[in-house]
């Protein structure tokens, strides 16, 4: 299967990454060969296998909804590349 | 005390419980030897100054009523540390200081141990060299150009060099345990469930399982009480009462069943390790053991499944990095769009981005059923294997790498090779089930090669005295000559 550089730019879209157009060529074919390697999962025939979603013998763990912390909006904001008192800062979104 | 940074973990906390020595001189002899240890790059940041303080705080009042009485401790820069520095060896997380603790370092810093510096590894933990981290290489302490593995690399290096008495790392697909194997050193993968993922940074959140890294298989089940046990704040997290590793550990293995998988003897396979493989099981039968032929019938699947389970939950768990509320933003970019697509794009290295793209692949509309669903199908596939042998045998054996260290810069630029690596350590993460590293002997170029013990979920204590038993009958002595320090 092979990975072309169109489908390389529609993904890196989806993973909101901007590429280099002199990388997309050595990813085009990294990621071919990757999927020439996966593709040896097509040989088996899973028709009747259920797909694992969770290796653990119990269905995962809830709690009650109540608050159990808060009033940490400083920390939160504390690691913010840009942000103000109260808000983190991003590029103006609407005009 | 002369030397005392060669003995092991369980020789210190003898030594300070019996009031021989104190912590503060044993953490100068370790920050002594990680100043004489920089060339080996596996520190990205030092905590000296919390260590010496922490180091005296403990000798005027100690206490002795735990597992770790004033023991320092470096570990992986994976693990949030409250108020200290977290990078996952990546650009984006470099200025990330935390302001909490991941659950199993707080568990080690309750048990008396405190923290010594940030050890290097690949970026967010995905490599198998510890070639991907924005810090640069790690060096093996064992010979000067080769890789320690990865992506715990910079926790195998410190370890073998004596920069820290135990160390933790992290395994996704073998990062504990092909590093233990390149460096000599003992690793163990534990159950997923049995140690907490809250604080961890995140790569593929379904085979994510913290571990101890140790000289002996005595510390690494001193390491291993310390930090397991359950944490209410990881939904996965297995609520069950904590077990006394280290006092229940045993030579007596006799009459346990030990599997031998055939898959496992794959094309090209060095004879060294073969012949490495034939020593182990002699040790086995000889202390007791039963020797099993087995088949695990769709392991050669298990790397493929891999590489896309691994990477799909990696592509989500990596969308948290925007540049907005923590990390690295870019200062390119006119709009919102352009400064995520920057931000990502210089933030991340290569190996990353890679792996990024696989994932958001497999996950993006109409090959989410042909890969995705497909990977989780070979999943259940691989687990039911292990499964179907678990009902005949206590253990399986298996070499725990295809090859000893290799050289730095030999595999980095083909993909495919250096994932080859993890062909052993890959299947018990799909399986969820614990596995050891234990060095065994050391190929003709006097690099160490080391066996895999997999065993039932929890069966931690069953591996353990495997090892213990392997260990004191293999003869395998450490031959590194601290070349860097000269």
């Amino acid at each position: 299967m092979s990975i072309d550089k169109d489908k390389i730019k529609h993904t890196a879209k989806l993973a909101r990454i901007s590429l280099d157009e002199n990388k997309i060529e050595s990813l085009s074919k990294d990621l071919s060969n990757i999927f020439n390697f996966i593709e040896k999962l097509s040989k088996i025939n899973t028709d009747k296998v259920k797909p694992l979603t969770s290796i653990l013998d119990h269905s995962l763990r809830t709690r009650e909804d109540k608050v159990t912390d808060g009033g940490i909006r400083d920390k939160i904001l504390e690691n913010s590349p840009n942000k103000n008192e109260e808000f983190f800062i991003v590029p103006k979104v609407i005009e | 005390m002369s030397n005392i940074t060669n003995k092991s973990l369980t020789e210190i906390v003898d030594l300070i419980k019996k009031k021989e020595i104190k912590s503060e001189e044993v953490t100068n002899a370790y920050i002594n030897n990680v100043k004489k240890g920089k060339k080996l790059n596996s520190f990205i940041t030092e905590s000296f100054d919390n260590a010496l303080t922490k180091s005296k705080n403990f000798d005027a009042e100690p206490n002795y009523e735990v597992l770790l009485p004033g023991v320092p401790l470096a570990v992986k820069d994976l693990f949030c540390t409250n108020g200290v520095r977290t990078t996952a060896g990546s650009r984006m997380l470099e200025n990330f200081v935390p302001t909490y603790e991941s659950t199993i370092t707080n568990n080690l810093w309750s048990e008396g141990a405190f923290l010594l510096g940030k050890l290097n590894c690949d970026e967010y933990a995905m490599g198998s060299s510890n070639e991907t981290s924005f810090f640069g290489n790690v060096i093996n302490p064992v010979k000067e150009n080769t890789v320690p593995g990865g992506s715990s690399g910079g926790s195998a290096s410190a370890l073998a060099a004596d920069l820290t008495p135990a160390t933790i790392g992290t395994d996704t697909g073998g990062s504990i345990r092909q590093p233990a194997s390149f460096t000599g050193t003992v690793g163990l993968k534990p159950t997923y469930g049995l140690c907490s993922r809250w604080g961890i940074v995140a790569f593929a959140s379904s085979l994510d399982q913290a571990g101890p890294m140790t000289k002996t298989v005595s510390d690494c089940a001193l390491m291993l009480e310390a930090m397991s046990g359950f944490d209410p704040k990881d939904s996965t997290s297995i609520d069950r009462k904590k077990e006394n590793y280290s006092k229940k550990l045993t030579h007596n293995i006799k009459g346990l069943k030990i599997g031998i998988p055939k898959e496992y003897r794959v094309d090209g396979m060095p004879s060294e390790i073969e012949k490495l493989w034939e020593k182990g099981k002699k040790i086995l039968k000889e202390e007791g053991a039963e020797i099993i032929d087995i088949s695990l019938p769709h392991t050669e699947y298990a790397l493929p499944t891999y590489y896309i389970v691994a990477p799909a939950e990696a592509s989500s768990n990596l969308a948290r990095y925007d540049g907005v509320k923590f990390g690295f933003r870019s200062t390119n970019g006119s709009n919102l769009i352009e400064m995520y697509e920057n931000t990502r794009s210089e933030g991340f290295g290569d190996e990353v981005k890679r792996r990024i793209l696989i994932g958001t692949y497999v996950l993006s509309s109409g090959y989410y059923d042909a890969y995705y669903i497909k990977a989780q199908k070979v999943r259940q596939l691989i687990k039911s294997d292990f499964d179907n042998v678990f009902t005949k045998v206590d253990a399986i054996l298996t070499p725990s790498t295809p090859s000893s260290a290799f050289k730095i810069g030999e595999k980095k630029d083909d993909p495919i090779s250096m994932y080859l690596n993890d062909i052993f350590t890959v299947p018990t993460n799909l399986a969820g089930l614990p596995a050891i590293s234990i060095p065994i002997g050391h190929d003709k170029n006097n690099l160490p090669l080391g066996l895999q013990l997999i065993g039932k979920p929890l069966g931690e204590q069953t591996l353990l005295n495997l090892a213990l038993s392997m260990e004191s009958k293999s003869n395998f002595k450490q031959n590194i000559t601290k070349w860097w320090e000269k």
